[in-house]
């Protein structure tokens, strides 16, 4: 009995491999063992902030294109780039560093409350009902859509501001907050050297007068940075100034003469005192480096 | 048995204050704001420029496109300014401001009250007036007019239904326009079933304006091809699709115009403009306006110059209350509140709903206990609580193969829930982002 059982199970077990090794040569589909290699370097986050289906997607991408160049996995940053690009035996991409910046300062005190929203508390919805609970219609409704968006936990909303912060150490610059944010008020910067970055942190497009009567730290559109800068890194469109990060070399000119603290600077040593005129202006800038 | 729409449905308390109150003007403002975008569509293009003296009637913007309505001064003076203002839509948008002088009337408008029944004109003189008057749907939505009356090819109109539903609580313009304003009303039903060349037209009127339908029937008598249709009251019947099921039993499959299933829709109010536009040469600067709420003295219908704002018609209404908590642009259940007392009126609000506070809270929001009174609700048979979570959890694919375009607004499902969940605020956004994926993949 015993036998007979063992006999048949061994012949179904020998006919199946056979099957198996006949399918598996029949239907063989070839894959880059590069592919798995690249995936195995990739930091396995799955964001998506490289813009492809996750890290397989990604390591496919790099693999398959001709070049590294417009590929970065904003996780893992340069360093991972530079060993894909060994494994590849490809250039790395000169790709900068980059970072999430929050381009509004209106907090509670700056952007008093005109309205009362009770609606759901998300963004996406109270934009779509109108233009926020202060005159801005512009800027940080406060709901943290963008800190739900965030798979690295580097953004939170400070409750004392009401306005998001981004946590530097932990941002990949994956991205995911700028689309989560309904009013494009996130946007992904040069990371600076020494993390040093100066930029506009507002996005207000009314006229002067009315951006300053609904946020005292409002962009006004005054021109004066503008005219200060000497690298033409600063442009003005519809009342609003923008700092190329490309062109900016962080001389720190623009913040010191903006009359209303829009243009922000990060990470830099406080300014002597005797530098400049406007010193009390210029500590209050510094106190703000982490906003 | 009366007839109603077939799917869905609420009750809520009609709550009509101003029911039964004549129609009376107010004076003209000090300023109007007339924003150029106030339908669906591309926003008009100003055609007068800061210091222009205008006239009652005068264009000021002329339509920007295809989907697109012209927009006219609603009083005689001078252009103040062309700036942003914020409207009902919440935000900032471009309008004319005019300070008044007078009250001087573009010579070709007809004033007088005589009434004038024969029309001669050929369907598409009708329609090239309506379309010069600037007509948009009245009921709220603010469709072009012109475009409705236009059908695309290969597509007949058989029927036209004339919306006197009013099925938003509160609401009494449509109701005091068809008691006071019948003929005006029956001729411009006839002078749109000639625009579109159809030989039948219903008026659908809820029960619960026995004097409205009694009145109408009993002029409809000298009219050719109207009918009148008393609906059982039920909200949303005056949405369009529930209207076309309750009153000719056709179901408009999901993504196709009604007109697909042989029907026009419009408004009474949009029949009444209709008729002032084709017969007295008056463009749409003035509209009726219900303004009521317990949070007013005196609820009444207002006939309002566009333009006006809100807090004019508040003051004549007897003022708002300290105790007030909110104003709402448009009834209690599709209504948005607005911002502020400053924002003029548009040609689509046809109501001013001042709440109490204690009226305009919000209940706190609890757990989805998974008692389907959405779904039983829902006009549109679609399923109110997984398009919510689709929504919340951006699973964008799965709300659009639920049909979360179909949702028609209503709020019925907010209403209904009894763990007071914000299904609507969802889904609208919602409904948005799916939007705006279909559009990109088509283009």
């Amino acid at each position: 009995m015993i036998l007979i059982a063992i006999i048949t199970l061994g012949g179904i077990g020998i006919i199946s491999s056979g099957l198996l090794y006949l399918a598996s040569r029949k239907f063989e589909v070839y894959e880059n063992p590069l592919i798995a290699q690249v995936q195995e370097i990739l930091p396995a986050a799955n964001c998506g902030g490289c813009g492809y289906p996750g890290c397989a997607g990604f390591a496919d991408a790099c693999v398959n294109a001709p070049s590294l160049e417009d590929l970065l996995c904003p996780v893992g940053g340069a360093a991972v780039m530079s060993r894909v690009a060994g494994i590849l035996g490809k250039d790395t991409a000169g790709a900068d560093p980059k970072i999430a910046v929050v381009r509004c300062n209106g907090n509670c005190e700056a952007r008093p409350h005109v309205n009362q929203y009770d609606g759901a508390g998300n963004c996406a919805i109270a934009s779509s009902l109108y233009g926020g609970e202060t005159g801005c219609s512009y800027g940080c409704l406060g709901y943290g859509d963008c800190a739900a968006a965030c798979t690295f936990g580097a953004i939170i909303i400070n409750s004392s501001t009401g306005l998001p912060e981004v946590i530097e150490d932990k941002c990949t610059s994956c991205g995911a907050c700028v689309k989560a944010c309904p009013k494009n008020i996130i946007e992904l910067r040069k990371k600076g050297p020494k993390s040093r970055r100066i930029f506009v942190s507002c996005v207000n497009r009314d006229k002067g007068g009315v951006a300053r009567k609904s946020c005292s730290n409002a962009c006004i559109g005054c021109n004066k940075c503008e005219k200060e800068c000497k690298f033409e890194a600063i442009t003005i469109t519809d009342n609003l100034a923008y700092i190329s990060s490309q062109k900016c070399r962080l001389c720190r000119k623009c913040t010191a003469v903006c009359p209303t603290n829009a243009i922000h600077e990060l990470n830099f040593a406080p300014r002597k005192e005797t530098s400049l005129e406007d010193s009390p202006k210029t500590d209050e800038k510094t106190n703000q480096k982490n906003i | 048995m009366l007839k109603t729409f077939r799917i869905g449905g609420i009750h809520p308390p009609g709550n009509k204050l101003s029911a039964g109150k004549k129609i009376t003007s107010i004076p003209v403002p000090r300023q109007v704001i007339i924003p150029l975008g106030q339908h669906i569509g591309a926003p008009a293009q100003a055609v007068v420029k800061k210091g222009d003296q205008v006239k009652a009637g005068t264009l000021l913007g002329e339509s920007g496109g295809f989907v697109s309505a012209n927009i006219h001064s609603s009083v005689s003076g001078k252009v103040n300014k062309i700036d942003n203002a914020v409207d009902a839509s919440g935000y900032k948008r471009p309008a004319i401001y005019i300070d008044a002088e007078g009250d001087e009337w573009e010579d070709t408008i007809d004033r007088s009250e005589t009434l004038v029944r024969e029309c001669s004109i050929s369907s598409q003189e009708i329609i090239d007036k309506i379309a010069q008057a600037g007509i948009v749907g009245l009921g709220g939505a603010t469709f072009p007019t012109q475009v409705k009356l236009t059908p695309p090819a290969g597509l007949r109109p058989e029927i036209l239904i004339i919306n006197g539903v009013e099925c938003e609580p509160y609401l009494t313009s449509d109701h005091s326009l068809m008691i006071e304003k019948g003929e005006q009303v029956l001729t411009g039903v006839t002078i749109l079933m000639k625009a579109i060349s159809v030989d039948k037209a219903v008026i659908g009127i809820e029960n619960n304006k026995p004097d409205a339908i009694i009145h109408l029937k009993d002029l409809a008598k000298r009219y050719t091809g109207i009918e009148i249709t008393p609906l059982k009251v039920q909200y949303p019947q005056g949405g369009e699709k529930q209207l076309i099921d309750a009153v000719v039993r056709r179901q408009v499959k999901s993504g196709a115009l009604p007109i697909s299933v042989g029907a026009v829709v419009h408004n009474v109010g949009t029949a009444y403009a209709v008729y002032e536009a084709v017969q007295k040469n008056k463009p749409l600067i003035e509209r009726v306006v219900t303004v009521t709420g317990k949070g007013v003295a005196n609820p009444s219908n207002f006939m309002v110059r566009i333009g006006t704002p809100v807090r004019d018609l508040i003051e004549a209404a007897g003022g708002m209350s300290e105790n007030t908590g909110k104003i709402i642009g448009g009834g209690p259940m599709m209504g948005k509140a607005l911002t502020s007392a400053d924002i003029p009126v548009t040609k689509g609000s046809s109501g001013i709903l001042v709440f109490s506070k204690e009226e305009s809270l919000r209940k706190p929001v609890h757990n989805c206990i998974r008692c389907a009174k959405c779904v039983q609700v829902c006009p549109m048979g679609l399923n109110p609580t997984l398009l919510m979570n689709a929504t919340e959890f951006a699973n964008w694919e799965l709300a659009e193969k639920n049909y979360i375009v179909d949702c028609i607004e209503c709020g019925s499902c907010s209403f209904t829930c009894p763990a007071c969940r914000p299904l609507l605020d969802y889904i609208r956004s919602g409904k948005g982002k799916v939007m705006g994926i279909i559009r990109a993949r088509k283009s």
